[in-house]
């Protein structure tokens, strides 16, 4: 039977890796991510599930130690934030371009410097073109079942490939929600064993990581778009038989009062449970799309949501410096390439700064007067605060 | 040829077919006259791609020597010159 609790985000995440029966955790701890990694070696002392726990001196190792044992064919499972997945860059492009499952969930944090502790999705962000597959959730319970489905997408033939599962530091990690605990057999009965193509095996020796020369590198990218764009198929379906055997699913994106809005906001993670609360509380028609789904991007799919948008205002975690807006601002024009929708971007929580209902007002203000045609800025800097620049 | 899924290598050999020496700028050249059969240059060889003849006779595998020179630098009677490869 299912539990029904109400514990941390954390802890949420470490049920998942026990439901998933990951075989193999390496780890090392960091803020805000710790509990997770704390949780998971309690279970294990416990002999709530049984896995191999490697303790690594730092998140290279970690995520290095997860390649090798993704390798011979184990479930693995790792969780980071911040500096430990800037560490990780180098090796996340390996566990990728060795198309290995691995599962990681990173509790999104900001960049130092100044160091911060605190939330915001500038670190995840910025290893969008490193192969790994990107979910963004909402809630603990989204947290704890997008790790589920995580293996089955990560794992499908076609796929193979690592999935990072991003949820806002603090704000999800930290906080205590509801949360219903899927039956171990349920979970078992949608998440198929793994089997990989290849593994490492004393008994049939091969060689993986191996030397890629001009002659095969390009085809070996070109293998993992192919494979982003199965993803992208299977992420739709294995949310879809999800919630057919647990009664909750989540799509590749949200669509939140869409129903003939003119104007809407788009944003990743936790902020929409702001919004929604903005939108109800204004009775404003505007709507919201909370993408799930940031790799591979569903680029068809919001084009089609955002068809009969005309102004859209993106709410984001992170800036490009340099590029004066987020990358979910700058991407979204992208696909919104050649349509008349008119895009706007809010660079907003950095380092943890609170969002509020007001600056989500401010966001759908002025994306209001840019649709009466008003002359809007292009981007702004919710709560910044301009007399301490 | 189909490449595996991550480039995985499921046969022993394959090295073999990625003929390293169309990287070589310099190529060793053996003076046999001058050389005393110490094997410094096979013993040193990182590509081990020079062998010895019977009757003391060293040539080089030029399918596969990459031109490092370790080979001439380390022979004491400097009997393998690196020569310029031109066509």
């Amino acid at each position: 039977m299912p539990r029904r609790d109400v514990m941390h985000g954390s802890r949420a995440v470490a049920e998942a890796v026990r439901l998933c029966d990951v075989k193999v955790v390496a780890a090392y701890p960091i803020t805000p991510q710790t509990h997770i990694v704390e949780d998971i070696a309690e279970m294990l002392a416990n002999g709530e599930f049984d896995a191999e726990y490697i303790m690594v001196e730092s998140e290279h190792s970690a995520m290095s130690a997860c390649i090798g044992a993704s390798a011979t064919g184990a479930r693995t499972f790792t969780a980071t934030a911040s500096q430990g997945l800037a560490l990780m860059h180098e090796v996340l492009w390996i566990a990728s371009g060795m198309r290995l499952p691995i599962v990681m969930v990173n509790a999104n944090r900001a960049l130092s410097a100044p160091i911060n502790i605190w939330n915001d999705q500038s670190d995840s962000i910025a290893e969008r073109d490193s192969g790994w597959v990107q979910i963004y959730v909402e809630t603990a319970q989204e947290a704890l079942d997008s790790v589920i489905q995580a293996y089955r997408i990560a794992e499908h033939e076609d796929v193979l490939l690592p999935v990072m599962v991003c949820m806002d530091g603090f704000v999800l990690t930290h906080t205590v929600e509801p949360v219903e605990v899927p039956d171990k057999e349920q979970v078992a009965e949608y998440l198929p064993e793994l089997r990989l193509p290849h593994v490492l095996d004393p008994e049939k020796p091969v060689t993986m990581g191996a030397l890629g020369d001009p002659n095969y590198y390009m085809e070996c990218r070109k293998q993992q778009e192919i494979a982003m764009e199965h993803a992208l198929r299977h992420a739709e379906q294995a949310d879809e038989e999800f919630r057919g055997i647990f009664g909750r699913g989540y799509g590749l994106f949200e669509e939140y009062n869409m129903q003939d809005a003119e104007v809407v906001l788009v944003t990743m993670g936790s902020v929409a449970g702001t919004v929604k609360e903005t939108i109800d509380m204004l009775g404003a028609d505007v709507g919201l799309l909370r993408l799930r789904l940031f790799r591979p991007f569903p680029k068809e799919a919001v084009r089609r949501a955002l068809s009969e948008a005309k102004v859209v205002n993106v709410i984001e975690k992170d800036v490009s410096v340099g590029f004066g807006e987020g990358a979910l601002m700058t991407e979204l024009k992208s696909v919104l390439y050649g349509s008349d929708v008119r895009v706007l971007g809010t660079v907003a929580g950095l380092g943890g700064r609170d969002i509020t209902t007001e600056h989500v007002r401010q966001a759908i203000e002025r994306a209001e007067r840019a649709l009466r045609g008003e002359k809007v800025e292009e981007v702004a800097w919710a709560g910044l605060k301009e007399e301490a620049l | 040829m189909k490449v595996n899924i991550a480039a995985c290598i499921t046969e022993p050999g394959s090295s073999e077919r990625n003929k390293t020496g169309g990287w070589r700028v310099f190529k060793p050249v053996v003076n046999n006259e001058r050389c005393i059969d110490c094997g410094s240059c096979w013993i040193f060889c990182p590509e081990a791609c020079i062998s010895r003849k019977e009757g003391g006779e060293y040539q080089v595998d030029l399918d596969y020597c990459k031109g490092c020179g370790i080979c001439a630098n380390e022979c004491p009677t400097e009997a393998i010159e690196m020569v310029l490869e031109e066509k």
